[in-house]
């Protein structure tokens, strides 16, 4: 009886892993873009002028932390 | 993403067994976002409207093959002995069976959905483009309004803040293939979120797509990198034992080199299916309440155009922005191979 909840969980345990997965990376990506508007934020209030050079550097570090998450993602929906 | 639900999602008999769920959801998204032997636009009581594309095979066993995917549903699904596969390794694409009965794949040249879409994404732009570079033919000097203005205003907006400022002082020689590329993945990028027929396809979220950009970007970065770029990456300045005995260093940047075009090749696969995808399942969210009674499915119906249109406004955004960091990346990329030799001996002679 309970070794056939534990199989019938067995196999519900992969989706959650991957809706873990997919949580986690959401919420590190979230926290680290978000970081990165607040700087560039006060950075382009102290400097406005700076505000052209700051705009580029931001969207680089945000497409990069972009796309480490999205190959978390990747890797939850196609290979695990 | 086209618009086609098929007709069959409509409300069925309640209180039926729960388990037969009336619209496989993910089934549906995954069915939009694939590429296709034709061009669904719609079902209309239970007849499928769809445009008929060639379908281009070279077989071992027939030779090459050439008919209208229309073939396929005039013969229940079988033609020459060529079928679409239902399940398995193949599933979605055209096959044939061996002697043994199992499924071969025959070399297959078809004009897809996909491929169709980028032919006529690319035909459009080059019309575009040429029309604007025929104004300031005819014209050079006199200013420009309406949308060969705005146009100018969005060129210049690229050439100048991205690829003069990042590439540096080699950008002539590289502004023509980064000017292609912003406007190609940009203006595939809209034409994908434009549901009706020359739009809707899956083009720049197709591995494929972005395999090809990628890897032409991988080419050109490398093939016009300096000495001291492969210097760099074959005998850097570090310890000799770190190159000599056990080369961890040149295999960390042997890494770094395919790392860089793959995440390109990821990001924007992974962003433009992704957009696809929440719409396909807003639009599904619509389809699964339907039963479900008058008050919750007509409150999700509202919610979900809502949530629908904002989420376009989004994609928009997201395929300029898309278009922008690839392009952004290629330039940094470039710049990364064009490293010169240091001049410390000049500067000491000069001071």
């Amino acid at each position: 009886m309970l070794l056939s909840i534990l199989l019938q969980v067995a196999t519900d345990i992969g989706i959650l892993g991957k809706a873990l997965t997919v949580a986690i990376t959401v919420i590190a990506a979230g926290f680290g873009i978000s970081k990165i508007g607040s700087s560039a934020m006060e950075g382009i209030a102290r400097q406005p002028e700076a505000g052209g050079d700051i705009r580029i550097s931001m969207i680089i570090a945000a497409a990069l932390i972009e796309g480490v998450a999205l190959f978390a993602i990747v890797v939850a929906g196609f290979i695990l | 993403m086209s618009t086609s639900l098929s007709a069959e999602v409509v409300p069925q008999a309640e209180g039926s067994n729960p388990e037969a769920a009336p619209l496989d959801a993910k089934e549906l998204i995954l069915e939009h976002l694939k590429d296709d032997y034709e061009w669904h636009i719609a079902t209309y009581k239970n007849k499928k409207i769809s445009i008929p594309l060639p379908i281009i095979l070279y077989s071992k066993n027939s030779g090459a093959q050439l008919f209208s995917s229309a073939k396929f549903d005039q013969n229940n699904g079988c033609y020459k002995g060529f079928y679409i596969s239902k399940t398995g390794k193949y599933k979605g694409k055209v096959v044939e069976t061996d002697a043994s009965g199992n499924e071969i794949r025959p070399i297959d040249l078809s004009l897809t959905k996909n491929a169709l879409s980028l032919l006529i994404g690319s035909f459009l732009l080059i019309i575009f483009m040429l029309f604007i570079a025929r104004a300031y033919k005819n014209e050079p000097v006199k200013p420009k309004k309406g949308l060969v203005g705005a146009m100018e205003v969005f060129i210049l907006s690229v050439y100048d803040d991205v690829i003069k400022p990042v590439v540096g002082e080699d950008y002539k020689k590289y502004r023509y293939y980064l000017l292609t590329l912003f406007f190609f993945i940009f203006f595939n990028n809209i034409l994908g979120l434009v549901p009706i027929f020359p739009g809707g396809a899956n083009v720049t979220g197709n591995i494929a797509v972005t395999l090809t950009l990628a890897l032409s970007t991988f080419l050109i970065v490398n093939l016009t990198g300096t000495r001291e770029y492969y210097k760099g990456i074959f005998w850097p300045d570090v310890p000799v034992w770190l190159k000599f005995p056990f080369p961890l260093m040149i295999i960390i940047e042997l890494v770094g080199l395919i790392t860089k075009p793959f995440a390109l090749m990821i990001r924007l696969f992974a962003n433009i299916m992704a957009g696809h995808a929440i719409v396909l399942g807003l639009v599904s969210l619509i389809f699964i309440t339907a039963h479900m009674g008058a008050a919750l499915s007509s409150s999700m119906t509202g919610f979900s155009v809502v949530l629908i249109i904002f989420i376009y406004f989004i994609e928009m955004l997201v395929a300029y922005i898309q278009a922008y960091v690839f392009t952004i990346f290629t330039a940094i990329f470039i710049n990364g191979a064009r490293v010169k030799p240091p001049k410390t001996e000049k500067s000491l002679e000069s001071t």
